[in-house]
């Protein structure tokens, strides 16, 4: 076995990963924001909103996000107004922006799902109590509604983390060289395609290992109360008031 | 006979004192079935109201209206002389016209529900101290040390840092009341406290709300806890098909059943 090509081609691809975080971050982010944006419109009890909202979710979640990366990238640009707008172009003639904005389109569609799931599964009772308490809508959403619907979304909601992880691979269609793009270099500049892409996978696997484990730590921070109860006299520590 | 008298003078519309809770005419539809069908209730500071009925005859219904966890149809609700205002929605229905004036008269009708309801997410100190301070803008600390002394009175001090569901349903229930006393309600709405308990942890619920009692409160009670009706409450109330079938002093009405429907409802607890 080929230590030294195993090792060359490890450190080849980690150098790309800076460039693979930062378009996982930014397509996670912005599509929390407009996640977020949808499952308000659909919440709103607008029908205008619904409908929206679900036609968007037919949309994104409905074909494959290389199909979207694709028309952002290649589609987009065969317009005009798009070659001519000063705010649109400088985004879209842009690789990198491009599998930013298709990602972050296409997670949206799935997390306004998970959210919308999570808030309906808040027991009634809960809310019943906030109201007959007096507090106001939002400080009910903020105290009561969020929390517990947070809770119940994180599953889900690292699930379709991982999976933008995965999906970030494919910036390496529109020429980005992250990780999945400088591994192709690579196996097209040595015929040796099982040992690159195996250095690529186990990349990928040890980055979704930590991110799952995140995850899974933020959970177990925020549901003291779904484990077994303490012993008795043992104190149980408070998860900050805000969650 | 005194009692009655007591509570004939406590009736007298001549008395000047305007009523804690005062409901008028309340009617309730759930799709085309008539749930309340046109309920009166008047409850003066320190009333202890024990409301009855068989399932299904509104009794639930009807404290949810008096703080709007349900919108009545029609009807009036009084709360310390304060008409709750409605307004007709474009659907036709009735609906609140000032959510802050519901919000500010829900703040004083504390309510301790059927199913404990304590915020799953936050311990028991942070349940009773979540309303208080958000709602009433008490400062922190002076809420926690209520709150504190609140469930060194309901007996669960050592459990604040507990979270509801590893607590036991009395428990649950007693930290429930200690969380409706923090924000020093004008009147207390219990919705079948003791129906979700195990029959051996009924006991030590009733002994809290049977201080209360004591100490004065105002309460509204929808219960089947005959005893507490007939010993604990200063008048019973039973609902039968969504209206007031017969209400009057407890050791009265248990000893003489001015209806043959509550006669019935009686003998099958008795049983």
């Amino acid at each position: 076995m080929d230590f030294d090509f195993y090792l060359s081609t490890i450190w080849s691809v980690l150098k790309a990963l800076p460039l693979t975080l930062e378009i996982w971050f930014f397509g996670i982010a912005f599509g929390l924001l407009i996640a977020t944006g949808l499952t308000w419109l659909r919440a709103s009890g607008y029908k205008s909103g619904e409908y929206f909202t679900r036609a968007y979710v037919f949309v994104f979640r409905g074909s494959p996000l290389l199909v979207q990366l694709y028309l952002v990238y290649f589609g987009l640009s065969q317009f005009d107004f798009v070659r001519h707008s000063p705010i649109l172009w400088p985004i879209l003639r842009d690789p990198m922006y491009c599998t930013i904005v298709a990602m972050a389109l296409n997670t949206a569609a799935y997390e306004s799902e998970i959210f919308r799931g999570a808030l309906r599964a808040v027991p009634v009772g809960q809310i019943e109590a906030a109201k007959a308490f007096g507090m106001s809508a939002f400080t009910r959403f903020r105290l009561v509604t969020l929390p517990i619907a947070l809770r119940l979304a994180l599953p889900a909601y690292s699930t379709e983390i991982i999976l933008m992880t995965k999906a970030t691979a494919l910036a390496s269609v529109v020429t980005i060289m992250e990780m999945m793009g400088t591994a192709q270099k690579i196996q097209h500049d040595t015929f040796r395609p099982i040992e690159v892409l195996t250095c690529a996978g186990v990349i990928y696997l040890l980055l979704n290992l930590s991110i799952a484990r995140l995850f899974a730590w933020v959970e177990h921070r925020l549901s003291p109360h779904l484990r077994a109860p303490p012993e008795q006299g043992q104190q149980v520590k408070p998860v900050p008031e805000v969650l | 006979m005194s009692a009655n008298v007591a509570a004939a003078a406590r009736a007298a519309p001549s008395s000047d004192e305007t009523p804690a809770i005062s409901v008028k005419d309340l009617r309730k539809c759930f799709g085309d079935h008539e749930v309340l069908k046109g309920i009166s209730l008047e409850a003066h500071k320190g009333d202890v109201i024990s409301i009855l009925g068989s399932s299904g005859s509104g009794k639930s219904t009807m404290l949810r209206c008096i703080n709007l966890l349900e919108t009545p149809d029609s009807g009036e609700v009084r709360v310390d002389g304060e008409l709750i205002q409605m307004k007709r929605g474009r659907d036709g229905h009735q609906m609140p016209a000032d959510i802050r004036q519901v919000e500010r008269i829900r703040a004083n009708l504390a309510m301790v529900f059927q199913s404990f309801n304590l915020w799953s997410h936050m311990t028991v100190l942070e349940n009773l101290v979540a309303a208080p301070t958000h709602v009433l803008k008490r400062p922190r600390a002076e809420c926690l040390e209520q709150a504190e002394a609140l469930l060194k009175r309901v007996g669960i001090w050592e459990r604040r840092n507990y979270y509801p569901p590893h607590m036991s349903g009395g428990q649950q229930q007693r930290a429930a009341i200690a969380r409706a006393l923090a924000m020093n309600p004008k009147v207390m709405l219990f919705d079948e406290p003791t129906s979700a308990l195990d029959p051996e942890l009924v006991g030590e619920v009733l002994r809290v709300m049977r201080s209360l009692a004591e100490e004065g409160r105002t309460m509204l009670v929808v219960t089947h806890e005959m005893g507490f009706a007939r010993d604990v409450s200063s008048k019973v109330m039973f609902l039968h098909k969504g209206e007031v079938d017969s209400a009057g002093d407890p050791k009265e009405m248990f000893a003489r059943p001015p209806t043959p429907q509550f006669k019935q409802f009686i003998a099958n607890f008795n049983k």
